[in-house]
C-alpha cells in the first residue's frame, strides 16, 4: 500500500500551484512599473509545468505522476508605451515604457491556481482518513 | 480443520489495494489539471476484479493470487487546447467515490475478521 506516493504528489502539486500564485502576486504588484526603456519594463512571469511518471519496477508501469516545476519564463507580448516627457523616467523622445501584465488575465489565473490548490489539500484530507481507519482495521 | 487466511478474508484485500492505487492515479490526475499536455489515466477495477476472482477459483490452497492493474486512458468530455485531458470535475468526483468504496471495503474486511474472531473465540 503506497500512500506515501500519493501524499508525494498532491504535496508536488501545492509547491507549483504555490510557485503559480506567487508569479501571479509579483505580477500585480509590478503591474504599474515603469522603466525607461523596453528592455528595462517589467515582463509577466508565466510558470512552466510538467509531469514526472513514476512507474512500478515490476512491470514498468505508470503508476502515479507529480507536478515539476521546469522554471519561469517571461510574456513576449507587447510593451505598454506611454507618452509621458514630464516623466523623470521618459527617454530622450518623451517614451515612457510601463509592464504587459493582465490583470484580468492574473486575477483568473489566481483563482484558478487556488482552487487548484484546494483540490489538492482535499486529496490529502482524504488519503489521511483512509490511512487512519486502515489503521483500526480488526478493532471493529 | 485449518483457516486458510487468504481464502477467508476472500477478495477484500485485494479490493483495499486495488483502491489504494487508483486513489494514487486519480491523485496523480488531480495534480496534473494544470499541466500542459498530460494525459488523464484510470484503472479499470472491474476487469482487475474479475482477474483475482478468476485466480481464485484456478488456484491449489497455497496459491496466492496477484492483484495486476493496467492505466487505461481517459476520454475527456472536453478536450482542453494545451492537450490536457484531466478535468477537475470528473477527476474530483471519481476520487470520492474511490475514497468511499475504499471504505466500503474495509468495513466488509472488518466484518470478516469479525466473523472469524467468534469462531476462534467459540461463542
Amino acid at each position: 500500500m503506497s500512500f506515501n506516493n500519493i501524499y508525494e504528489i498532491a504535496g508536488s502539486a501545492m509547491r507549483s500551484q504555490t510557485l503559480r500564485l506567487n508569479t501571479v502576486a509579483s505580477n500585480l504588484a509590478n503591474a504599474d512599473a515603469a522603466a525607461s526603456s523596453e528592455k528595462e519594463a517589467y515582463h509577466a512571469l508565466k510558470p512552466v509545468f510538467s509531469s514526472v511518471y513514476q512507474t512500478s519496477q515490476e512491470e514498468m508501469q505508470i503508476t502515479g505522476a507529480s507536478v515539476q516545476m521546469l522554471g519561469v519564463t517571461q510574456s513576449q507580448q507587447a510593451i505598454e508605451r506611454r507618452y509621458e516627457p514630464e516623466n523623470s523616467l521618459a527617454n530622450e523622445e518623451g517614451y515612457v515604457f510601463y509592464s504587459n501584465v493582465n490583470a484580468v488575465e492574473e486575477m483568473a489565473d489566481m483563482m484558478s491556481a487556488s482552487r487548484s490548490f484546494e483540490g489538492s489539500v482535499e486529496v490529502m484530507r482524504r488519503v489521511n482518513s483512509m490511512q487512519q481507519s486502515l489503521l483500526r482495521l480488526g478493532k471493529g | 480443520m485449518a483457516i486458510n487466511f487468504d481464502k477467508a478474508l476472500g477478495i477484500h484485500p485485494y479490493a483495499l489495494q486495488a483502491r489504494v492505487q487508483r486513489s494514487e492515479i486519480l491523485a496523480s490526475n488531480l495534480a496534473n489539471v494544470d499541466t500542459p499536455g498530460y494525459l488523464a489515466r484510470d484503472y479499470d477495477f472491474k476487469a482487475a476484479m474479475a482477474d483475482v476472482e478468476s485466480q481464485f477459483d484456478n488456484s491449489g490452497s497455497a496459491f496466492v493470487p496477484q492483484l495486476s492493474m493496467e492505466a487505461q486512458y481517459r476520454v475527456p468530455y472536453q478536450p482542453a487546447l494545451d492537450g490536457n485531458t484531466a478535468e477537475m470535475g470528473v477527476e474530483q468526483s471519481k476520487f470520492n467515490n474511490n475514497a468511499m468504496d475504499f471504505q466500503s471495503s474495509l468495513t466488509f474486511l472488518n466484518m470478516k475478521i469479525q466473523g472469524l474472531q467468534k469462531v476462534i473465540d467459540g461463542r
